[in-house]
């Protein structure tokens, strides 16, 4: 049954406007240079961790890779049917393509659906508490990257 | 007084989506939830809508007019009235949705403080008036002085936005039928809104809806009644024409 109490929006504001503050901060992104359809070095020389990237692909926080798709555990419930399975993505694509589909797919498809997880320039009305911020680091980019290259069995 | 059960029965018998054609929201719900939705012992949105009636009806403390006192029968002198909305108001130039008009009434004619977006009042009273369009097509007016604001809600409508660079358009043109986890893709019209949405646990309104939309791509979450989402509103609307009123719907 309907309740005539009024949603109470003064904490978000605040949260909001500290974040704001925030952003202005945030130091620009590790540089990398493509090759090809590829990204050959690992951003800012880090090693990635696969069990670590594994997580990152689940986590709805975080990476939340799989409301767009299909991952390499069937027993995941609710996954997405938009981008490719990535089962056997480690066997289709060696480690400096998906490393550049994930920094920022609209390099090779300028009107793709694969959101850019590595770049900050070029975006509007993008959310204060995420400005001026890549959506992975370059830390949580090799993680992943590492661990899609563990996904070779198609 | 409900929806009559020959009017239930046409908007359950909608045909499925074909390509190019914008087809309701409640075509992509299970057929469990369709099936909730379309009984009105079970669409706990008739709650919101029954509590609408009763303050449409009731006399302002204070002894003043009613909604009733000035839309009397409004069965009849309402039906339809849901379908223009979002338009412009002629004396101030303004774009107004079915929430806007209700609190002008409730300002300016009633002389009462304003109810506020998402309140419970504001949220029964449009679930009502609403109501009172089910099964009639959408008919919002998109030349004259509403085209501007057509335009801008087109172009908020295309354009990459968010930390997730990707547009309503992305999604609700070009992935219609897919899945973004448990949810099915749908055209993003707005015609079953205020809908009672089994994640908010309660009735939202489309700007709520939006709202969701906005911090899916962690885009800025414009304000409830902001101008962007009005003219938003106004644009799904127009491309929403001809499509019934199903409002209360409900939704995932
Ligand atoms: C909003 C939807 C969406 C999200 C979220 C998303 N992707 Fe994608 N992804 C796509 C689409 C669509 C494609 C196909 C891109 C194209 O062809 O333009 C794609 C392509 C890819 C590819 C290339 C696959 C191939 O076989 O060519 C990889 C790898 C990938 N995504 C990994 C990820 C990872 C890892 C994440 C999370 C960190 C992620 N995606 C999040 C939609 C998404
Ligand atoms: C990443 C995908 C995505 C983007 C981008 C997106 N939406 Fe949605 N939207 C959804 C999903 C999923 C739902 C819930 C299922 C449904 O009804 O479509 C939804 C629901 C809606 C609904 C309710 C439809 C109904 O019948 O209940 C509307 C209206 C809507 N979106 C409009 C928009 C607008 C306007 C934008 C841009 C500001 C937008 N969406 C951006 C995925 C998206």
């Amino acid at each position: 049954m309907p309740t005539c109490a009024r949603p109470n929006r003064a904490a978000g504001w605040a949260g909001a406007i500290v974040l704001a503050l925030l952003a202005g901060q945030v130091a620009a992104l590790e540089p990398y240079r493509i090759v090809a359809d590829t990204i050959p070095e690992p951003l800012a020389g880090k090693v990635g961790d696969a069990a670590r990237g594994a997580a990152l692909v689940r986590d709805r926080e975080r990476g939340n890779c799989l409301i767009c798709h299909h991952g390499d555990d069937p027993a995941e419930p609710f996954q997405g049917s938009i981008g490719p399975p990535l089962k056997g993505v480690g066997a289709r694509l060696d480690t400096g393509q998906v490393r550049l589909r994930l920094v920022d797919m609209s390099r090779l498809d300028p009107d793709t659906v694969m959101p850019p997880y590595f770049r900050t320039e070029n975006m509007r009305d993008v959310a204060s508490a995420y400005r001026g911020q890549p959506a992975l680091s370059a830390q949580e980019i090799e993680d992943v990257v590492s661990y899609l290259a563990s996904l070779r069995t198609q | 007084m409900r929806l009559s059960l020959p009017l239930m029965g046409l908007l359950t018998v909608m045909a499925p989506a074909q390509a190019d054609e914008i087809v309701s929201g409640s075509t992509f719900l299970s057929p469990e939830l369709r099936r909730q939705q379309d009984d009105p012992t079970r669409n706990p949105a008739w709650f919101w809508v029954d509590q609408g009636r009763d303050l449409f009806a009731a006399k302002r403390s204070g002894g003043g007019q009613a909604c009733l006192d000035c839309h009397a029968d409004p069965a009849t002198s309402l039906r339809g009235a849901a379908t223009h909305y979002p338009q412009v108001d002629p004396s101030s130039g303004k774009l107004l949705n079915l929430e806007g008009r209700i609190e002008q009434c409730r300002v300016e004619r009633q002389q009462q403080p304003a109810f506020g977006y998402e309140t419970a009042e504001m949220l029964s009273l449009t679930a009502y008036i609403a109501s009172l369009s089910r099964g009639l097509p959408m008919s919002v007016r998109t030349d004259g002085p509403a085209q501007p604001f057509f335009e801008a809600g087109k172009a908020f409508y295309e354009r990459r936005q968010g930390q997730l660079n990707l547009s309503c358009k992305q999604c609700h043109d070009g992935l219609v039928g897919q899945k973004l986890r448990g949810d099915t893709i749908s055209h993003g019209v707005g015609t079953g809104y205020p809908a009672y949405r089994l994640e908010w646990n309660t009735v939202g309104s489309l700007h709520r809806r939006l709202r969701a939309c906005s911090l899916g791509v962690r885009a800025t979450q414009f304000d409830y009644g902001s101008p962007e989402y009005l003219a938003l509103e106004l644009y799904l609307a127009g491309r929403a024409k001809g499509l019934p009123v199903e409002t209360p719907a409900m939704r995932r």
